[in-house]
């Protein structure tokens, strides 16, 4: 899923202050599982601003809505007919969500209330952490599943780096060493002899560093 | 063993000598004056001199430059090259400008992270890892040509050099790890310090065990203790160092007006033991902020005068 984290109440704040009538628009999907921005943290945002806005005396209509996806046409054009009841939104999907809003409703101001992180795993309850960063080349077949570019903070091909101690990373001793992670895997897996394999450069045009991404399917095209 | 360039490093190693290396860091300003007057302390003593590439992510007067600062006075440079900073377009653009300086050393790392810089909110390249960055110079070198597959006109002529920490973890993979980079082309290595001596020995057994020594060139590094103190911040505080110890108690145990002559005792005493390993080609003294102290060091482990080849 796409992790995500509330903003701080009072950047959200900052960001819609001269606004009379505000939309807090959640997302069912990932933001609900990792708890930033499911139906009930838009009642929990909604009832803050409410609160907030009352002691400050003025009255600020903070309406609650909270979409099956918002990074799907269909379900974003539910709100095509009661959007212009108010002159802003705050939405707290991930920023694909917020920009697809965005891009729908031109002239509406969209305010981000979460922080996107990453692509990532529920570890415990309350605990969420990194897999994926889309690199748009998987390479876990040769990796024995444990992705060094989404685990190793220097994003190693042919780790570990000097840095490794007791199977944690220099970057922080609460953190996994990634390759030591490779190396518990490849060893369980009974191929230690992949180790050796000198990982080739990487073609990092699949990545970010291509420009933004696009997959085109024929097959599924309407 | 033939050269394969014009490196004095790769002459001295090839005929046999045990070889002398050491560092400079570059200042955190302009001066050229701080990288010549390290230079001049050192520079009858050692064959070559490494100059380090933004070490601990700290932001520093570049180390291409401090090495030409060095080649035009007449010593042999080692350029140290990160690639935490450099995607494969500057690595390969810094190695064609050393090359034009006949600089014939480089040393591929990855580079600490930035998080214990000066930097720490910086973006971090890893475009490539240091395997291939030795993969990168050695085909720019022996192709002659650049990784986009052009022809490179005066390829670089550089001796090929990467770490290894014996002393990081998994330990298993720390002999494996040093027949890959062997494999991608690396010609000599720099290790990290050595204080657990027991345990460098125990790697060189095994190193030597599947003939990598025969395949590289190994120069144990060390690096001299000023205090009890930096023995402690070097044992907790330093990822991927092993300080025993017992090497924190002698430091300890003695009064702290003569704990600095005890640390050059310890780095001496470990060159002597060093000498005779199997498998070790020479020493990378790296005396950090302390390079006067290097010439007594070579000079009581025995490796002055240093040998001249042409």
């Amino acid at each position: 899923m796409i992790v995500a984290d509330k903003k701080p109440i009072e950047e959200i704040i900052e960001t819609i202050k001269d606004h009379q009538s505000i939309l807090v628009l959640g997302c069912n999907e990932c933001v609900t599982v990792c708890e930033a921005g499911g139906k009930k943290e838009v009642g929990i945002l909604a009832s803050a601003l409410r609160m907030h806005f009352l002691q400050q005396g003025r009255e600020v209509n903070i309406a609650e809505r909270t979409l099956e996806r918002q990074c799907d046409h269909e379900y974003l054009e539910e709100i095509r007919d009661i959007i212009d009841d108010y002159d802003a939104v705050v939405s707290i999907a991930c920023g694909v969500g917020v920009q697809f809003m965005a891009e729908k409703y031109q002239s509406k101001p969209i305010y981000p209330g979460v922080n996107t992180l990453f692509m990532g795993v529920t570890e415990a309850r309350g605990v969420w952490t990194e897999r994926c960063q889309g690199c748009g080349q998987c390479i876990l077949a040769s990796t024995g599943g444990i992705c060094p570019v989404s685990r190793c903070a220097k994003r190693i091909f042919n780790g570990p780096c000097g840095g490794s101690a007791s199977g944690k990373c220099e970057v922080d001793k609460e953190l996994e060493c990634g390759w030591q992670l490779i190396i518990d895997r490849l060893k369980a897996l009974g191929r230690m002899d992949d180790y050796e394999n000198i990982s080739p450069l990487k073609d990092w045009s699949t990545d970010r560093a291509g420009g933004p991404r696009k997959v085109v399917r024929e097959d599924v095209e309407l | 063993m033939s050269t394969n360039t014009p490196s004095k490093l790769e002459k001295i190693l090839t005929a046999g000598h045990l070889a002398v290396t050491s560092e400079c860091g570059p200042p955190r300003g302009s001066d050229p004056e701080v990288i010549t007057e390290k230079a001049n302390l050192i520079k009858d003593h050692v064959d070559a001199i490494n100059v380090t590439d933004n070490q601990t992510s700290m932001t520093r007067l570049c180390s291409l430059a401090a090495c030409i600062r060095l080649k035009l006075m007449g010593v042999e440079p080692v350029l140290q090259m990160v690639t935490r900073d450099r995607n494969r377009i500057a690595l390969q653009s810094d190695i064609l400008g050393a090359a034009s300086f006949d600089i014939h050393n480089i040393l591929c790392l990855s580079g600490d992270h930035q998080s214990f810089g000066d930097c720490a909110q910086g973006q971090n390249v890893h475009d490539i890892d240091s395997m291939q960055l030795i993969q990168t110079v050695r085909h720019m070198r022996d192709d002659g040509k650049f990784l986009g597959g052009d022809d490179i006109k005066r390829p670089p002529q550089m001796f090929v050099g990467a770490a290894a920490n014996p002393f990081a973890d998994p330990y298993e993979i720390r002999v494996p790890r040093l027949a890959k980079k062997i494999a991608a082309g690396v010609e000599f290595i720099q290790t990290q310090c050595i204080y657990n001596l027991d345990k460098f020995e125990d790697w060189m057994k095994k190193v030597c065990d599947r003939g990598l020594n025969e395949k590289v060139y190994i120069l144990a590094g060390l690096t001299p203790m000023k205090s009890a103190g930096m023995a402690r911040y070097m044992k907790n505080r330093v990822p991927g160092m092993d300080v025993p110890d017992d090497i924190v108690k002698r430091m300890a145990d003695t009064p702290k007006e003569k704990q600095a002559q005890e640390g050059i005792d310890i780095c001496v005493e470990a060159i002597q033991r060093l000498k005779e390993v199997k498998g070790v080609s020479g020493f990378h003294i790296m005396a950090i902020e302390w390079e006067e102290k290097v010439p007594e060091i070579v000079e009581r482990a025995g490796l002055h005068p240093r040998p001249s080849v042409n």
